[in-house]
């Protein structure tokens, strides 16, 4: 008898690249919101705001005008695509740098800053109720995304739900369990792995053994794809096709968006300690916004003089968001009981009114 | 000899530790060649390598499991969780594994493990970055609970808890991680567990308390002193299990006594202080046990955090109100 070997499954990992880090195109099956070229030059400018504002709030934290804050330098592309393929109804559950899918769902800088400036108010942004506030404990985010999914589900809306993750974040029970109930109930879901190859100073290398991220969705039953996160169109693409999918009743799918962290962690993180120059130098090389930018001057669709007055817009408009923060008084000290519960007990109230009275000067 | 910080008499009793205990293994985000985050494994790596410094996957539950796993076998595991906040995730294989090990196995599996975690408000931190948590392990039987607030303690009691043959949840108050040096000799001196610190000697009222608050507390202690009234200051240093016979021959010298902590007041650890008082020293108290706590609310975001917490101010107050009962 011949020992024949049978395959119980077999899988592969697809790589989507629209746009080289030159900007030059490498497949020709453009999809239709790429031809869209003025839609292209407004998503170009919204990075552009995102890389303005990120500078802007490093300084304030240099100054000790802001508190720790976690930069989203070399992450404008990934952020972006999520944030303008997402319906205004859908449900973002992110972590602490998606600022600029973020602000295209219409969060304010200035609710960020206060954020990060030690103010609750921050987490009651602008943008859709539905979404979630920053999430810091690393992954847990991911099952709240499932849980909404689930909601839409049962309530049969034709609404999705999507969370990011790190890489490092992609190690999270939380992350893994999020992937294999959204497999298991055929869920809404599209969870974005943000690998920027470092979690604080662990390398991608040290998380786990797989070759990609990506296929960790491929366990869960999900669809999995690996994505240039730095090409805009790429991963914009990918997002559509994916928000389409789960839209339709398809279930979830992963995206690893390959990108880089061109910062620090955040401003408490000196990444000099740990990563050699000559990488970040060299990721330098990938970054998103000069591929779009050289791509549009192609089109003729960008030219330098836009650049300079884009630049000159948005610096204007971070510093009116700034002022704006800068501005805001801190809460009055009872806020830290007004919002405990729905209605303050009886045995909280004293102790807000022992609080109103150590306010006072002595 | 060198005259350091909390942080560096962390560092060097794991140093220490690992030195002379090859069963002692370092593991936990960014510990490796990053140091720590707050730089308390800074160094140990490249004196020991990667297979006893171990950067592990970005996963608590894989930290928390893993360290009960090498317990098991004989290691000596000291495990971080990046900051008190991140230690949620370790709970299920703390508390159902290492905390019971020895009692389930009845004593055939022992956990000499240790959980380092920075601890408490007060740095101007993000959001989950500034708990006072401590009272959630006071509750867990089968584990000590530590909370060194000077560097020496935190040198002596750190190389207590990994020679400990039982699990040790370690909390480093890091509003003092480097708020000033002591002299700490590197002779592998451990200081004893479940024993109580008299930091200054009193006759009026006792003042208890733990981590990062000592240091309000001792300065109330001094307030207090210029207006006449005499405070005995104790860290506890190791809540569970408590050396309560400290704290009440304190109390029956003085008859007055304030717990302050910076957790919030309901079921605080205070709250068992306070429980033991009333249970064992209720004729030896001259006035109401007085708290100062942080309040039973989240811990606001640093710009409200100060008010949460307790101060100089309110700890005089609370001393001045056993005064007033004569
Ligand atoms: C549960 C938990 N553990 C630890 C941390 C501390 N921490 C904050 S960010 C971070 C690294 C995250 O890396 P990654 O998931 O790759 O996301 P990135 O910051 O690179 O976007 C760590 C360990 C945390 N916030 N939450
Ligand atoms: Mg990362």
């Amino acid at each position: 008898m011949e020992n024949s070997v049978s395959i119980a499954a077999t899988f592969e990992i697809e790589y989507l690249q629209y746009l080289d880090a030159t900007g030059k195109l490498v497949r020709d099956d453009l999809p239709a919101f790429a031809r869209d070229t003025r839609q292209l030059v407004k998503l170009y400018q919204e990075m552009v705001m995102a890389r303005v504002f990120d500078a802007k709030a490093i300084a304030l934290q240099r100054t000790g005008k802001l508190g720790t804050y976690a930069p989203c330098l070399g992450h404008e592309a990934t952020y972006m695509a999520i944030g303008s393929a997402m319906q205004e109804d859908d449900s973002f559950a992110c972590s602490y740098r998606e600022y600029g899918a973020q602000f295209h769902r219409g969060v304010k800088p200035r609710e960020l800053l206060m954020y990060w400036g030690g103010d609750e108010r921050g987490n009651d942004f602008s943008g859709p109720a539905h979404d979630f506030a920053w999430c810091v404990p690393i992954g847990t985010q991911c099952l709240h995304a499932a849980g909404s999914a689930l909601a839409f589900k049962i309530r049969k809306e034709p609404r999705v739900a999507v969370c990011t993750i790190g890489d490092g974040g992609s190690s999270k029970a939380d992350f893994n369990s999020a992937l294999n109930v959204a497999g298991a109930m055929t869920l809404p879901l599209v969870a974005v792995i943000v690998n920027n190859q470092w979690a604080i100073s662990v390398p991608r290398s040290s998380q786990t053994g797989a070759k990609t991220l990506a296929q960790k969705g491929i366990a869960a039953g999900l669809e999995c794809i690996q994505v240039d996160g730095n090409d805009l169109l790429a991963m914009r693409a990918a997002m559509d096709h994916a928000l389409k999918r789960a839209r339709n009743g398809h279930g979830a799918m992963v995206i690893e968006a390959v990108t880089y962290r061109l910062s620090d962690h955040t401003t408490a993180d000196d990444a000099r300690r740990y990563r050699p120059e000559a990488e970040v130098k060299e990721a330098w090389d990938r970054e998103p916004l000069r591929r779009l930018k050289a791509y549009l001057v192609s089109l003729n669709a960008w030219n330098e003089e836009d650049e300079v007055e884009l630049k000159e817009r948005c610096a204007k408009y971070v510093d009116a968001e700034v002022n704006a923060y800068l501005e805001t008084r801190s809460q009055p000290v009872e806020a830290m009981f007004d919002y405990t519960y729905a209605e303050l007990p009886d045995d909280l109230k004293t102790q807000r009114s022992e609080a109103l009275f150590w306010d006072k000067p002595h | 000899m060198a005259q350091i910080t909390l942080i560096e008499a962390v560092t060097q009793a794991l140093a220490w530790e690992m030195q002379h205990d090859p069963s002692v293994v370092v593991l936990g985000e960014d510990v490796g060649v990053n140091g720590g985050v707050f730089r308390a494994t800074q160094g140990l790596i490249e004196k020991f390598g990667a297979d006893r410094v171990i950067d592990t996957p970005l996963d608590e539950t894989t930290i928390a499991g893993i360290t009960v796993g090498l317990a098991a076998q004989g290691m000596k595991p000291v495990a971080e969780a990046q900051f008190e906040g991140f230690i949620y995730a370790m709970l299920e294989q703390i508390i159902c594994h290492a905390a019971r090990m020895r009692n389930r196995t009845r004593g055939r599996i022992t956990m000499p493990a240790v959980w380092r975690a920075p601890w408490g408000g007060g740095i101007r931190a993000p959001e989950h970055h500034s708990e006072a948590n401590e009272a959630l392990f006071t509750n867990v039987p089968g584990l000590r609970v530590v909370l060194p607030s000077s560097p020496a303690r935190a040198y002596g009691l750190l190389l207590a808890s990994i020679r400990d043959p039982d699990p040790v949840i370690f909390f480093e108050p890091k509003r003092i991680y480097r708020q000033y040096k002591e002299e700490v000799p590197d002779d592998g001196e451990a200081l004893p567990l479940d024993v109580c610190f008299v930091l200054r000697d009193g006759s009026d009222v006792t003042l208890v308390t733990w981590g990062a608050q000592v240091k309000e507390t001792l300065e109330a202690a001094d307030v207090l002193a210029e207006q006449g009234i005499s405070a005995e200051v104790i860290d506890v240093a190791t809540l569970k299990p408590l050396d309560f016979d400290t704290i009440h021959e304190s109390v029956r010298k003085t008859g007055r006594c304030v717990i302050v902590h910076e957790a919030p007041r309901t079921a605080g650890f205070g709250a068992e202080i306070a429980a033991r008082l009333a249970e064992h020293a209720l004729y030896d108290l001259a006035a109401p046990v007085q708290r100062v706590t942080g309040y039973d609310t989240h811990i606001p975001l640093f710009r409200l955090e100060m008010k949460y917490l307790p101060s100089v101010e309110k700890i005089v107050a609370a001393a001045k109100r056993t005064m007033e009962v004569s």
